[in-house]
């Protein structure tokens, strides 16, 4: 086992850095970095939000009582133990339990591929309420003793919702993609103990995506549950 | 040290292997230097082009050589070709890209098939925006303001924001290699203390690009949405606020101008130590004004937006913190200008230009202060002051100190020497074409002109003359190092691997440099630009 | 100053001498600044040259000299800013009893109306030695009201009420800009604003046009909306009773008191349930989209008008005062 992982590490190695320990350092480096790029690229978002929230509150109550609670805690669980299951795989990757990180990538795939289609699910239903933004948008609250306020302006939290919820799910399939690729390669032998940083990094990828969504689940979803808000 | 001419045939990294595939493929940061060498002076050029359209166009005040929506066009397409894909990547893409391996002593950037995939998508935001151009173009200026751009303009709004929001992640991919470069790559002994000043500006800029440019994605990506869904959150009519999309674009668009100006505020440090044969005046300032400018400058976006209608309060902490960032600039301007003090001046090309930076800049940076105070900037606001005060900081700044990098790391790159009488002509034809240009605008600009404007009242013609004349001397300036430059690849003197006599790990290696930057990888015992312990020796070339 | 090439705008209004003051210092400061690093570059570059100085002296900084050209520039920079500050603020703070004269700026024209009923486009007509206010809105897009001779200027927007004043000084024909881009047009979006002598002035407001006051126009949408079925002018109403409303706070549903300026009664009309005055229910419908910018004005100049006879009191400073703008 000893002389495969340094032949993996070996194959691995970018000739640019002076060692592995550097070249590991280096990569977690500059996926933190990357990180730090999403957080301002959804903070852009969450700005907006914040923006409007505060502006059409009452808009923004009525809109998220639409929301489907259930679906969305369900699917915040989910996304939760993938994060475990994918924390998991990267502790496997470390200690070299190759067959084991693969078992663990699938559910983390599984658990990716189910809040995906939970989340069909709800905009299916969004879209049949006509609750898109555009031309066709219509909003009545599910309640008839108690219309709608403010539909214009729910307009825009509906905006937000599926630009915020829309984003994400685009990180989760990019997500999937990459975890298909640390997958495949894991199988094909590319990582070793010496050698594991593009597990790693995906890992890090996947945790802050599912961080994303336990800010947007509370955000979206649990406003308030009392009829005119406050 | 080795001074002596290196054999002509040495194994560099243009001759190492050749074919377009060797190129196109290539993951040697000098080479992405060259390919983005390339496209952002082709970008350069169209951009110039509507640079002079715009200047012929207002020749005149009647609007007669173009018509008011094609006037429109083109200052909008000038702006965005200018802004994002000539000025962010200019020094950092191409000088940033070649230089930084070489002075930190790597053999390349930490995250080689980044750097080419940031120049391929580089490519796919340029060719992106220029096919929304050439299929109609777009005229919401290039602050794309809503709801102009998100509901009335019928243009190629869509296309030209989905090519900027491409352009930004190269921004991004480049910002982060030299952030992870600069911590991680540097060579044994090169402590952040003796680090390249032109490593820390760099540095300063790649922050703003990380931190900044995602948040101009997000909000052009909104525009698109708006204009493609009428999503509503930027349409007042639905309740949108028009000034919340200022707010985001500001919030990049103002710390841009220093992703801009940082980079080339290093340039300027190298050659005037260089020149000067002295270290930097107070190193330690230097950098750390790169860092409180690049921190500064996300505090100051509300000052694009004194008359927009924000609060009063909040006008005067923007007003307050952007004199604030007046301040690390005006330590700099002071520092170059006391590294010079008991130094030994020569006048080559480089320092020409870096001469020309320093007054430009620091005339850039005082109507910057004209235009922090609340009071004036009620009245200037939105007129050719404004316009005055960024091409001063913009072109006479950053094209000088773009202009002054290539010059001084020409010999290094190509490994052929420039013509030195040439050169220094173009620098003198930049520097008069430049003020002729531009000082009119100041007193164009307080007279009231507002910027954007296709025809003006006939008392403003004598100065928009002069400014037009003065284009065409710069014209001339730009067009001149274009024909010498290529000139030199087949005609110029070889370059010794030192000409200048610099210190700097780049100077340590052959011109051009070998494939993998070092034979061996340096060791850094000394201190930067520590031209008291360097040999005294004048190397005559390309005179 | 040259007639035909002129390189100073004209001074017309109060605030001009202060603007230009400021203008005056910095540019002295600057231009000597400019100077002195022009002045020691050039004599460096000529006293240290490499022919006659070969032999650099090490230096390598000093802070007594770095603390020097930090604080010096920044306590000269404190100056233009509390100067700066100052006229900001009296630009922002218009001085009471003003007259009011409403502004709508539309693709590619500006169109006035004064509180008398007069119309106007792209001409506004204005008294000499009167403190003017303009109310300003837009129709479409931003657009900026700018006239050089006065040192003012404020964006015009959508959606919201801006304003701004002047008191002109000198009577004349003086531009108006837009000079926020608006569009294909956006460089004929030129007006001009006359300054009168009061009495030329007043024979000119006489000289008719006018269909009713502003608040007479107002009134008669109050009714046709049927807004006075709620807003009635007792306790009684579903809504507010809204006179004298203007000008003072008002106490919000939630605890939180807003001062009822322009913004807020335009607020109130297009989007009743951000800010819910306290006792009352959120019933109220939107009128977004139903009633033009022209009318809406109509609509707040009469609100205004309840209550308070023939007495403005200003309260808005040119942009909304905070607490209405971070509504909730």
């Amino acid at each position: 086992m000893a002389t495969s992982d340094i032949q993996v590490a070996e194959h691995a190695f970018q000739h640019h850095f002076a060692d592995m320990e550097q070249q590991r350092e280096t990569s977690t480096f500059g996926m933190w970095m990357f990180l730090l790029t999403e957080i301002m690229f959804f903070g852009g978002l969450f700005c907006a939000y914040l923006v409007y929230r505060a502006s059409y509150y009452q808009a923004f109550v009525e809109g998220s009582q639409k929301m489907n609670i259930w679906l969305g805690a369900t699917n915040t669980a989910v996304l939760i133990c993938s994060s475990l299951t994918m924390a998991l795989a990267v502790r496997c990757a470390q200690l070299g339990k190759r067959k084991l990180m693969g078992w663990l990538l699938i559910f983390t795939m599984i658990f990716g591929f189910a809040f995906l289609g939970i989340k069909a699910k709800e905009y299916t239903e969004h879209w049949e309420n006509h609750e898109f933004p555009g031309p066709h948008f219509h909003f009545q609250t599910g309640d008839p003793q108690h219309p709608a306020t403010d539909p214009v302006h729910t307009e825009i939290y509906f905006s937000l919702y599926w630009a915020m919820t829309g984003l994400h799910a685009l990180h989760m399939i990019i997500g999937i993609g990459l975890v298909t690729w640390i997958l495949l390669a894991g199988m094909a032998g590319a990582y070793s103990p010496i050698y594991y940083s593009p597990v790693e990094n995906v890992g890090l990828y996947w945790h802050f995506v599912d961080l994303v969504w336990i800010y947007l689940f509370p955000l979206l979803y649990l406003i308030s549950k009392k009829h005119g808000g406050a | 040290m080795a001074t002596a001419v290196q054999p002509v045939e040495r194994e560099n990294y243009l001759n190492s292997n050749y074919g377009i595939k060797s190129w196109l493929l290539t993951t040697d940061h000098k080479r992405i230097a060259l390919l983005y060498l390339i496209s952002i002076t082709a970008m350069f050029w169209i951009g110039g082009f509507f640079a002079m359209m715009i200047r012929l166009e207002l020749l005149t005040p009647a609007g007669d050589l173009v018509s008011s929506d094609t006037y429109n066009k083109l200052f909008t397409m000038h702006g965005i070709i200018m802004v994002f894909f000539f000025l962010i990547p200019s020094v950092p893409a191409v000088i940033g890209n070649f230089v930084i391996p070489l002075m930190v002593g790597a053999k390349d950037l930490a995250f080689p098939r980044i750097n080419l995939l940031s120049w391929y998508i580089y490519m796919a935001g340029a060719i992106t925006a220029l096919t929304a151009m050439i299929t109609g173009g777009v005229d919401t200026g290039w602050t794309f303001y809503t709801p102009f751009s998100t509901t009335y303009s019928n243009t190629h709004v869509i296309g030209a924001a989905i090519g900027v929001f491409i352009a930004g992640f190269s921004s991004i991919f480049t910002g982060l290699n030299f952030i992870v470069t600069i911590h991680r790559m540097r060579a044994p002994g090169l402590t952040w203390s003796r680090l390249p000043l032109f490593c820390w500006s760099n540095y300063a800029a790649a922050l703003i690009m990380v931190l900044g440019t995602p948040v101009i994605a997000i909000t052009l990506l909104l525009v698109a949405l708006e204009r493609a869904f009428n999503i509503g959150v930027f349409n007042p009519q639905l309740g949108g606020d028009p000034l919340l999309f200022q707010h985001l674009f500001w919030f990049y668009s103002h710390p841009a101008v220093y992703i801009m100006i940082l980079p080339g505020m290093g340039v300027i440090s190298e050659i005037v130590t260089c020149f000067s044969r002295k270290r930097a005046f107070g190193y330690e300032f230097v950098a750390l004004a790169s860092i409180a400018i690049a921190v500064l400058g996300f505090l100051v976006w509300a000052h694009h937006m004194f008359v927009a209608g924000i609060s009063v309060y909040a006008a005067l902490v923007f007003s307050l913190l952007s004199y604030l960032v007046a301040i690390p600039s005006a330590v700099k301007v002071f520092n170059w200008t006391a590294t010079m003090y008991k130094g030994s001046i020569r006048y080559e090309t480089p320092m020409l230009y870096a001469f020309g930076f320093i007054g430009l800049f620091t005339i850039g940076g005082l109507t910057g202060v004209f235009l922090a105070s609340l009071g004036l900037d009620v009245h200037v606001h939105d007129t050719y002051f404004v316009i005055a005060h960024f091409h001063y900081v913009m072109v006479g700044g950053m094209v000088m100190a773009y202009m002054a990098g290539l010059h001084f790391w020409w010999p290094k790159i190509t490994g052929r020497m420039y013509p030195e009488a040439f050169a220094k002509l173009s620098a003198l034809l930049v520097f008069v074409g430049f003020n002729t240009t531009f000082f009119p605008q100041f007193i164009l600009g307080y007279m009231g002109m507002p910027r954007r404007y296709h025809a003006y009242p006939p008392e403003f013609q004598v100065l928009n003359v002069l400014s037009t004349a003065g284009a065409s001397i710069l014209a001339v300036g730009y067009v001149l190092p274009m024909i010498y430059f290529l000139w030199s690849l087949r005609y110029g003197e070889l370059a010794p691997p030192n000409p200048w006599n610099a210190v700097g790990l780049e100077w340590m290696t052959a011109s051009p440099p070998p494939t993998h930057n070092f034979d061996e990888t340096p060791i850094v015992t000394w201190e930067a630009y520590d031209y008291e312990h360097q040999p005294q020796e004048e190397v005559t070339v390309g005179h | 100053m040259w007639k035909n090439f002129p390189l100073f705008p004209e001074r017309a209004s109060a605030m001009a001498w202060q603007v230009d003051g400021l203008y005056f210092l910095l540019i002295a400061v600057s231009a000597f600044f400019t100077l002195l690093i022009f002045f020691l570059i050039f004599v460096f570059a000529i006293k240290y040259r490499r022919s006659v100085h070969p032999h650099p002296v090490p230096i390598e900084g000093s802070l007594p000299l770095e603390l020097a050209w930090t604080l010096l520039p920044l306590g000269i920079c404190m100056i233009f800013f509390a100067w700066g500050s100052l006229i900001y603020f009296q630009e922002a703070r218009p001085p009471k009893g003003a007259m009011e004269v409403y502004v709508v700026g539309k693709q590619w024209m500006w169109k006035f109306e004064h509180e008398t009923g007069q119309r106007e486009i792209n001409q506004l007509h204005v008294p000499v030695g009167r403190d003017v206010r303009l109310i300003m809105g837009s129709q479409d897009v931003i657009h900026s009201f700018f006239v050089p001779a006065f040192r003012v200027k404020a964006d015009v927007l959508p959606g919201r009420y801006t304003s701004i004043w002047f008191r002109a000084t000198k009577p004349g024909s003086y531009y108006l800009f837009c000079s926020q881009y608006c569009g294909t047009q956006h460089s004929g979006m030129i007006g001009e604003v006359i300054v009168m002598e009061p009495t030329a002035y007043q024979a000119w407001l006489s000289g008719g046009g006018a269909t009713g006051t502003m608040a007479s126009n107002g009134q008669q949408m109050f009714q046709q909306l049927g807004c006075a079925t709620c807003h009635r002018s007792d306790t009684q109403g579903r809504g507010p009773n809204l006179n004298g409303v203007y000008g003072k706070p008002v106490l919000l549903d939630d605890g939180r008191t807003v001062m009822a300026d322009e913004n807020y009664i335009r607020e109130s009309i297009l989007n009743p349930t951000a800010k819910i005055v306290a006792g009352f229910k959120p019933i109220m419908p939107s009128f977004q989209g139903q009633v033009s910018e022209e009318s809406l004005m109509a609509l707040v100049a009469y609100v205004k008008s309840l209550g308070q006879p023939q007495q403005s009191e200003p309260v808005s400073n040119r942009p909304a005062v905070p607490e209405s703008s971070n509504a909730q």
